[in-house]
């Protein structure tokens, strides 16, 4: 790496290696049974140069031709954007702790009990069902130094398992679903099995909803398919100085119910999304983004935020291997005080949603979305009475958490990016067949 | 001779030495170059470079994978696949008969994208970015652009050694146009296998979407219910993907007998009219090939005809599971996947119908334009419209915001009523399956005309 920075640096101003390193394992069953094991080695080298004012970049797997490196960043950096920011200088990063070496010691055979653990409950609950189930380990380093003298390394370690069903009878399919990440090995498979038990219960019979206007519960999981993408397009920091975020200058303002907190934050011990610094080396911090419904923050990398005349909120993330770009860590969303049941009881006529499919396909930018209840429930005076289906369920995020009457108090991590509590929400269009 | 047909020579050696029901190899080196704008400036350009490789072992019906791009020590990555398939088998392998290939497949691009300079591409993106912003009243713009060009070598314990190349081109178009705190997008995006000259001279079409983008800031959303609904080539397309493509992906089928029920060929899936197809062996299209990722040939392949399901797409080893032939659609987005079941060019055969006709006699219905994505579980799908307009008493009315659709593949089908007689493919975007996205595809149909679809709105 030092060699690729030392070449880069005899024709560029500034240069920046960002070097990634893998191993990961994973064993997999198809229909109950086991049926892959795989592992994948993997590295990637990145370089960043600012020649002439501006940004090139280039990268590559191999460690070997750091010159090819060099003249690919060189040829992009004739058209590249004028550079607004320097490379950190060296700088003291928070301790996070992200890398657990127990993960090692866990063997492919305690991997394959993992999944059949997740998969045993779940086939008794329901013996027809036909499951697939992934349980994965990996580590990752991550080494950055660039030509102001800044350095920063870390490992992660993270632990994954998962477990999807389906159930179908005739044409009629049902899909449940539920998995966990941690940074430590995760020994227990219950909590994981008991999630789908519990879809699986709801799901035993069948309900239709009336068209029109309903009142729906967001699941965690609901509030991942449903919610969030347009909340993390809004707070990018980039996307607000386009003056595409609908939220974009209204910073200081109440947007959003006053019930509703939101923050970014990768500095939680032991979370998949949490690093001691981002893919720029900006240390890690954790940023507010809604207090009291109010716009407090927007994400930032250095690029952006030196366009926007702010600091790097630490949120430059290199998504595809590209250049860096703001994206949250983990959005965290704060837990309330009501309790599920408390919410259902409440409810006349309206809809319990896990899985909105298709919801992100819409105006992202603007806030609609629009999908077919995958997995969702009826609630017919303050129970849950069966599953939903053929059913559409469309909205604009702005006007969903505008009113919101209650936020649970039982908050969970979905997909290692979001922690999020039940959101009780007074009305939707809901559209059926 | 490069680095990859080194190592692939080695590897056909080493392979021999090992004991599998089957042993597989694919040796992959790439390039690849993008350019992004964002607003009126380059946000972005850039170029990479990788070599990367994965063994595949089967035994006993358990499968090993391993990939790596740190090329030290092969017979140890070989040995680790075959000890991880050791480990997963539990009953006999099946995998479906097919001869073993020596091939080294020509290259049939004039032009690879990638070795066009960064000069001409970034002129035409300068141009395309200047017919947007010659509309007034856009907020911003995005333009992505990105090409690749790669060389492959898949190898097997069969004997087979094939040397491929492909090639890629993508772009994608998307203008912002905002009204206080309305916030309104139109997009398009296009492909092609490796063609450069296909994305030209699409000034006019970029034009358009510009406009479109300011009138949607103003256009109303539809009544959400049951609609007949029109559907374009375009959109259509993406229909037949989401709605019916992806159940007839065999793996999905294979070790599932209420499926296998349900998916039992001769049932009827819709109108004698309809016929889809999936065909890797038509050349030029994104998801064109001569050979798929298990070295099996491409094939044309009638997923429905004359409404009638009468074949699937399959891998080896669901070909073998269901005893059918194989149908050469194994894929893997990257050497560092194993294959699996995926579609190629999948498209509705052209009926007879004009445009006229499909909307003659429709008094309120919906006409869907464009792409903006698409999903499925199966039985149910989603697809959005970047573009939709009003029919009403035959003739297309006001426009509209972008509309999602949903639908049951189990009666939506039944319900496509009418079948135009212009048949375009779409080479936009791309295709996902786990985590294997974007994997390079083309859809297509004439204009379609579905009653009783269920429209999200209002």
């Amino acid at each position: 790496m030092e060699d690729i920075l030392a070449q880069a640096k005899r024709v560029a101003e500034e240069a920046e290696v960002f070097a990634v390193t893998s191993e990961e394992t994973s064993v997999q069953f198809e229909a109950n049974r086991l049926k892959h094991i795989q592992s994948k080695q993997s590295t990637s080298i990145a370089l960043r140069i600012v020649r002439q004012g501006k940004i090139g970049y280039s990268a590559s797997t191999r460690l070997d031709d750091s010159q090819d490196l060099v003249n690919m960043a060189v040829e992009t950096a004739q058209f590249g954007m004028p550079a607004r920011f320097e490379f950190p200088s060296p700088a003291s990063y928070p301790e996070i702790e992200v890398l657990d070496p127990d993960i090692e010691s866990v063997s492919i055979d305690d991997m394959i009990k993992l999944g059949e653990e997740l998969i045993a409950p779940v086939t008794s609950h329901t013996p027809d069902i036909l499951c697939e189930a992934q349980v994965t380990k990996s580590l990752v380093s991550v080494h950055i130094i660039n030509s102001r003298g800044g350095q920063a390394n870390y490992r992660i370690t993270i632990f994954s398992l998962g477990v999807e069903g389906s159930l179908i009878r005739d044409t009629d399919m049902l899909f449940v679903g539920e998995s966990q990440s941690s940074c430590h090995p995760l020994p227990d498979s219950r909590v994981v099995a008991e999630v789908v038990l519990w879809q699986l219960e709801l799901a035993e019979n069948r309900a239709s909803v009336s068209s029109g206007s309903l009142p729906v519960i967001f699941t965690p999981n609901g509030v991942a398919s449903t919610l969030i993408s347009p909340l993390m397009t809004a707070f990018n920091g980039k996307l607000v100085l386009q003056g595409a975020s609908p939220i974009g200058n209204k910073l200081g303002q109440p947007v959003f119910d006053e019930k509703l907190w939101l923050w970014d934050d990768p500095t939680i011990a032991y979370r998949p999304g949490s690093r001691p610094c981002d893919d720029e080396g900006v240390p890690s911090r954790r940023t507010p983004l809604i207090e009291q419904g109010t716009i407090v923050n927007f994400l930032y990398d250095l690029q952006t935020a030196a366009l926007a005349r702010t600091q790097s909120t630490g949120n430059g993330s290199r998504n595809r291997g590209g250049l860096p770009t703001p994206s949250p860590s983990a959005f965290i969303v704060a837990p309330g005080s009501t309790t599920l049941d408390e919410m259902v009881r409440d409810m006349k006529e309206g809809l319990v949603i896990e899985h909105l499919m298709g919801a992100e396909q819409g105006n992202i930018l603007g806030g609609d979305f629009s999908g077919n209840v995958l997995l969702g429930y009826k609630v017919e005076n303050g129970k849950i009475v069966g599953r939903v289906k053929d059913t559409m369920v469309s909205g604009n995020v702005y006007q969903v958490l505008k009113q919101i009457i209650a936020i649970g108090n039982e908050p969970k991590w979905v997909g290692g990016f979001l922690s999020t509590p039940h959101l009780y929400c007074p009305s939707l269009s809901v559209a059926s067949k | 001779m490069t680095q990859i047909e080194v190592i692939g020579r080695q590897l056909a050696e080493v392979i021999k030495s090992y004991s599998a029901d089957y042993i597989e190899a694919r040796l992959e080196q790439s390039r690849t170059s993008h350019i992004t704008y964002r607003g009126r400036e380059l946000e972005s350009i850039g170029k990479t470079s990788a070599v990367g490789g994965n063994i595949r072992a089967l035994v006993r019906s358990g499968w090993g994978f391993v990939s790596f791009n740190d090329f030290d020590d092969l017979p140890g990555r070989v040995e680790l696949a075959v000890n991880q398939a050791q480990f997963a088998g539990n009953r006999a392998s099946q995998l479906a008969q097919v001869e073993p290939v020596v091939d080294i497949v020509p290259w049939d691009i004039d032009r690879s994208p990638v070795t066009i300079p960064l000069a001409e591409k970034k002129r035409l993106l300068d141009e395309y970015n200047g017919v947007i912003w010659r509309t007034p009243k856009l907020q911003t713009s995005i333009i992505g652009y990105g090409d690749s060009h790669k060389k492959v070598i898949f190898l097997n314990s069969s004997g087979s050694y094939i040397e491929q190349e492909r090639a890629d081109v993508t772009l994608r178009l998307t203008a912002v146009a905002t009204e206080g705190s309305e916030v309104q997008q139109a997009g398009f995006s296009l492909g092609s296998k490796g063609d450069f000259s296909q994305i030209q001279g699409l000034h006019h079409q970029v034009e358009q979407m510009s406009q479109r983008a300011m009138e949607l800031i103003s256009a109303p959303q539809v009544k959400g219910g049951e609609y007949t609904v029109v559907l374009d080539p375009v959109l259509a397309g993406v229909f037949v993907h989401e709605a019916f493509g992806h159940l007839s992906e065999s793996d999905f089928v294979y070790e599932n007998d209420r499926l296998r029920q349900i998916m039992t060929l001769g049932r009827k899936f819709g109108s004698t009219e309809l016929n889809i197809v999936d065909s890797a062996a038509v050349p030029g299209l994104r998801g064109s090939y001569k050979y798929d990722d298990e070295g099996v040939p491409a094939t044309k392949t009638y997923l429905i005809r004359e409404g009638k399901l009468v074949g699937r797409l399959h891998s080896r080893e669901t070909a073998a599971k269901m005893k059918e032939k194989p149908t050469g659609n194994a894929r893997a987005v990257s050497y560092r996947y194993p294959p699996i079941v995926r579609m190629t060019n999948t498209y509705i055969e052209p009926g007879s119908a004009s445009f006229d006709d499909i909307i003659g006699d429709i008094k309120e219905g919906v006409y869907a334009k464009n792409w903006y994505g698409g999903t499925t579980s199966m039985e149910m799908f989603t697809f959005s419209a970047g573009e939709a307009y009003m029919i009403r008493n035959g003739k297309l009315a006001e426009m509209l915001r972008p509309v999602v659709l949903t639908g049951n593949v189990f009666t939506t089908l039944n319900n496509i009523d009418a079948i135009g007689n212009d048949l375009e493919m779409n080479q936009g975007g791309g295709c996902g399956k786990g985590e294997q996205v974007p994997l390079p595809v083309a859809n297509g149909s004439p204009h379609i005309r579905i009653r009783h679809c269920l429209v999200g709105g209002k």
